[in-house]
């Protein structure tokens, strides 16, 4: 066998050593329940914004304290505590991801994704919302331009 | 029927020239293809100038595409679904051309125009290989042809047509005013385009003047990457196994400098306009662009090896195929939507990941069938090495790029695994250091075999030759390696004292590299620049290492914030990155005071411009970064941040905002308005509502501050602002030793304060509200400084000025061996 093909598997073995370990390391995707049932591990949680709760944020206050209450698609739901300033589009998205721990009560959450709905959808509303007033009967206008 | 206003000419054009380029793509890749097969020169000839002539028409059509959609777009045409979707009359003229590549078919149609131009830049200058070579690019052509094709074959959505009108979109499905009597189901109202008054604009994030020159480049890079693997097929295809090595080398050379350049304004962009404080966060998009990148670097040097030594041709074809394959798997990637939650920049899915998979499949089957089938008959030496020997050190460095690209992509896939074996396994903890503690073996391994590989000669290098040249740049390293690390401070503490270490040889190991290959340009090459290009590549590499390492691992956060409360179990550095400015109040930063001082609006849109003073303590270093944010723009609520930075030689600092006073807060009174409620009972203020929750009374309060009979009523309650925030407060009225005291709360960002003034036995309670005067005007923001980052950006450009000068050499050295 040759010196390079020694070299090779060694280094192959090493790459597919590095990927098993990788995969060992990753984490979980998580309800609350699954979450809260191991605490102290790193997950990412999928939730929503539960919008009766409060939404704590100010940033006179403490710009690195955001707090509020995720709710999973089982209707359980943790309170949440993100040391940075709200995401965008935090209080609009029908989904988030919190990635982080639950710990003594609370999940301790590193990063926030925001999901957002289709956002051109929204704004053929909009545009809706310009339809001309003085066009009172779109139907028999319409009709004109068969004329 | 008829639509008012509608311009259908642009679109009919559009579509006609959509069909044409689907044809002579075809028609080119077929003609090709039998001159490359025919046996005498006649038939080939007849054949290749059919092709030509369908090539030719191909490209008259990509261009005719890309100037219709671009006046389509310059001309606010909205009844096109492309121009409403990603444009909009406010949007500079400058950042029209970016409209193009915020869709998935605009940016189809640049990598197919890039085709074009390398094309017809192929049929002038490759002569016998003009055939095997433009089959398989007008392949490619007529593949990037049927994305943008919007044809439905058998019921399959093939491709998605840029021309298609808005009204004939799903976006009408979902709004019944634009169609007659408000029924979905009706017909769309002739007069639709007077309601359409604006477009969807173009993504704040692409607002940058790099997302005009980034994408163009890196596509060019893309695109390119198909002519090494075209010559590579036509080399296996036409049994020539050796020949095609010449003239793909320059070609494959242009392709890593202008992908690596592409892939790095790419980086310089996320650095100027995005928020994760950095310009690179292993997101699977960029390493999407990273992979295909490294395993071609792999390839130019097996190349290099196979035209000096004979070895490593089977290397070469195979890092060939794997480079353009890894170019159509990364496209996958990021365009199938299958990266989900993996990714922030991903496009979204647009239901064509059928397609792009055939696409992906149809190349690396035909190519590795070909591979596997030629595989015995492509030439190899079966003398070993010698391990002193040049060829040896850099297949064992190619070796090592080629490993770093596969893990980098094994991870990058794991969504990808996820969906073949149905399994939910989430990216760790740290993402981001999980492909550091790795890369950075692979750095110091590159950075040492970067600097000693270019001493050793072909074949075999006498121990005191290799000695007598090396000798110095090891010593002159060795000391600059030793102050560096002795006075540079690097001391990365966020991980294991292991990486640190690491980092340390890193550093070591890029600093040789760097003088090691400057040193060579003067002891073996004599100071001949022509001749250096390799070197020059090899010190920018060396500067890239050693820019990122600094960069990174010497990055510090200015705005790190003292005060506030430290979450539980968070470390109290990690929990404090954002610091609150009041308007006019100077804070203290690391060696600076920074005052936020004033605001700005653009004309046209709901774009914000802070101008944050920075004045040195200690010199007389005094600036002002203007950082700004889109606030609640278009339909998005909350705020898109683009930073700025202060450039010096050896630093530059950093700032974006990351929370905004609320800006619609409007004045009131500044006295206690006295107000009678009852658990439950909610009150309007000006900015929304509160509801008192509860009115609850300890008396278990420590006697010693509040008396014998002391007591505390505290009141928790929310207040609901119109913006949608939910704030909770609990104002507090304490009985102490015989007096009342009121403890009221606040709410800041609302200009709120509330007193509990008196409890009343029925449980109802007397609240004093107040709105303060003046609202409180701040900023949050982020700021960092980042050391050496300009070592970076130097390093990339001198890189891809040293491959320049090496493609410009074999060019001029191809030219002399074809007219000797």
């Amino acid at each position: 066998m040759k010196k390079i093909h020694i070299v090779l598997l060694v280094f192959i073995a090493a790459a597919i050593a590095v990927l098993i370990s990788f995969l060992q390391s990753a984490s979980t995707y998580d309800t609350v329940d699954t979450a809260m049932a191991k605490p102290g591990k790193f997950v990412h949680l999928m939730a929503r914004l539960d919008k009766n709760q409060p939404v704590e944020y100010d940033a006179i206050k403490n710009p690195n304290y955001l707090s509020f209450t995720a709710v999973d698609t089982l209707g359980k739901s943790v309170k949440v505590v993100y040391n940075q300033p709200k995401p965008e589009n935090f209080e609009m998205a029908e989904k988030l991801v919190l990635q982080g721990k639950y710990v003594n009560g609370l999940f301790q959450c590193k990063t926030i994704q925001t999901k957002c709905p289709s956002k051109y959808k929204d704004d053929i509303k909009n545009a809706e919302k310009n339809i001309n007033t003085t066009l009172s009967n779109p139907t028999e206008k319409s009709s004109d331009n068969y004329n | 029927m008829d639509y008012i206003g509608e311009h259908r000419l642009p679109g009919q054009f559009g579509h006609f020239f959509i069909v044409l380029s689907l044809v002579a793509s075809l028609v080119a890749s077929f003609s090709y293809f039998k001159a490359t097969q025919s046996k005498n020169d006649i038939d080939g000839g007849y054949w290749k100038r059919l092709a030509r002539f369908a090539f030719i028409t191909e490209c008259i059509s990509v261009f005719s595409i890309f100037a219709i959609l671009f006046y389509i777009i310059s001309s606010h045409l909205f009844e096109y679904k492309y121009a409403w979707q990603h444009s909009s009359r406010s949007l500079e003229v400058k950042y029209l051309l970016s409209c193009f590549w915020e869709g998935q078919e605009g940016s189809f149609l640049l990598w197919s125009i890039w085709h074009c131009v390398l094309g017809l830049i192929l049929i002038k200058t490759s002569k016998q290989w003009e055939a095997p070579v433009m089959t398989v690019v007008s392949f490619a052509q007529f593949c990037l042809a049927t994305m943008l094709a919007g044809l439905y074959i058998f019921g399959y959505k093939i491709g998605s047509n840029p021309f298609i009108l808005l009204r004939e979109s799903d976006v009408f499905s979902v709004a019944p005013g634009m169609h007659i009597d408000f029924d979905v189901n009706n017909p769309v109202r002739s007069d639709y385009l007077t309601m359409i008054k604006d477009g969807n604009d173009l993504n704040p994030l692409l607002q940058n003047y790099w997302m005009v020159i980034h994408p163009p480049v890196l596509f060019m890079g893309f695109a390119s990457t198909i002519v090494p693997f075209a010559f590579a097929m036509a080399g296996l295809w036409t049994r020539k196994f050796g020949e095609w090595v010449r003239p793909a080398l320059p070609w494959a050379l242009f392709s890593a400098a202008v992908l690596g350049v592409g892939i790095m304004m790419g980086a310089k962009w996320a650095y100027e306009s995005l928020t994760f404080g950095g310009y690179w966060a292993w997101d699977p998009v960029e390493n999407a662009s990273l992979v295909p990148w490294l395993v071609l670097i792999s390839g130019i040097h097996t190349l290099l090896i196979y035209k000096h030594s004979g070895h490593s041709l089977r290397a070469s074809f195979l890092f060939f195929i794997l480079t353009f394959f890894f170019v159509l798997y990364s496209t996958f990637l990021t365009r199938s939507g299958i990266l989900g939650e993996t990714s922030v920049h991903a496009f979204t899915d647009l239901g064509m990941n059928a397609q792009l998979f055939v696409y992906m499949a149809l190349f690396a089957f035909a190519a590795f069938v070909l591979y596997g089938t030629r595989y015995r008959d492509i030439p190899a030496i079966h003398k070993e090495e010698s391990s002193s020997s040049r060829e040896f050190w850099m297949f064992i460095g190619s070796l090592v790029i080629f490993l770093s690209a596969f893990v980098i992509i094994g991870k990058t896939s794991l969504p990808v695994f996820n969906k073949l074996f149905g399994t939910k396994i989430a990216p760790p903890e740290n993402p981001e250091f999980s492909y550091n503690q790795i890369q950075i073996h692979v750095a110091i391994i590159l950075g040492v075999l970067t600097a000693i590989v270019q001493y050793l000669r072909y074949k075999s290098t006498p121990a005191k030759f290799f000695w007598k040249g090396i000798a110095i740049p090891t010593a002159i390293a060795a000391v600059a390696a030793a102050l560096v690390l002795q006075f540079g401070d690097i001391n990365y503490r966020k991980e294991t004292f292991g990486f640190l270490v690491f980092i340390w040889v890193g550093v070591a190991a890029s600093i040789y590299a760097i003088i090691a290959n400057a040193g060579y340009i003067w002891v073996g090459l004599k100071g001949k620049l022509k001749l250096s290009g390799g070197s020059i590549a090899h010190v920018g590499f060396g500067m890239v290492l050693l820019g990122i390492l600094l960069s990174s691992s010497k990055k510090e956060i200015l705005s790190f914030n003292r005060g506030g409360i430290t979450m539980q179990g968070m470390d109290a550095k990690e929990a404090g990155e954002n610091i609150t400015l009041i308007k006019g109040m100077p804070v203290q930063m690391g060696k600076y005071d920074v005052t936020y001082v004033s605001d700005s609006m653009h004309p046209k849109k709901q774009q914000w411009y802070y101008s944050i003073h920075f004045k040195s303590r200690t010199d007389d270093e005094e600036f002002t970064l203007k950082p700004d944010a889109f606030v609640n723009y278009k339909g998005n609520e909350g705020l898109m941040a683009n930073p700025d930075a202060r450039h010096y030689w050896n630093h530059d600092v950093f700032t974006y905002i990351s929370a905004l006073a609320n800006p619609d807060k409007t004045k009131d009174t500044s006295t206690y308005h006295t107000k009678v409620l009852k658990p439950g009972d909610s009150l309007f203020y000006s900015q929304g509502y509160m509801i008192l929750d509860d009115v609850t009374a300890r008396t278990d309060v420590p006697k010693e501050i509040f008396g014998p009979d002391g007591s505390l009523h505290e009141a928790p309650m929310r207040i609901f602002s119109k913006t949608g925030s939910i704030f909770s407060l609990t104002p507090k009225l304490a009985l102490a030793k015989g007096n009342m005291v009121a403890i009221p709360d606040t709410v800041t960002s609302e200009g709120l304060v509330i007193q509990l003034q008196k409890v009343n036995p029925d449980k109802s309670v007397e609240l004093g509200v107040k709105e303060s005067d003046v609202p409180l005007e701040y900023v949050a923001l982020k700021a960092y400084k980042f050391p050496f980052i300009n070592l970076l950006w130097f390093g990339v450009v001198l890189t891809a000025i040293g491959i320049i000068i090496s493609m410009v050499r074999r060019i001029s050295l191809n030219r002399l061996s074809t007219n000797r």
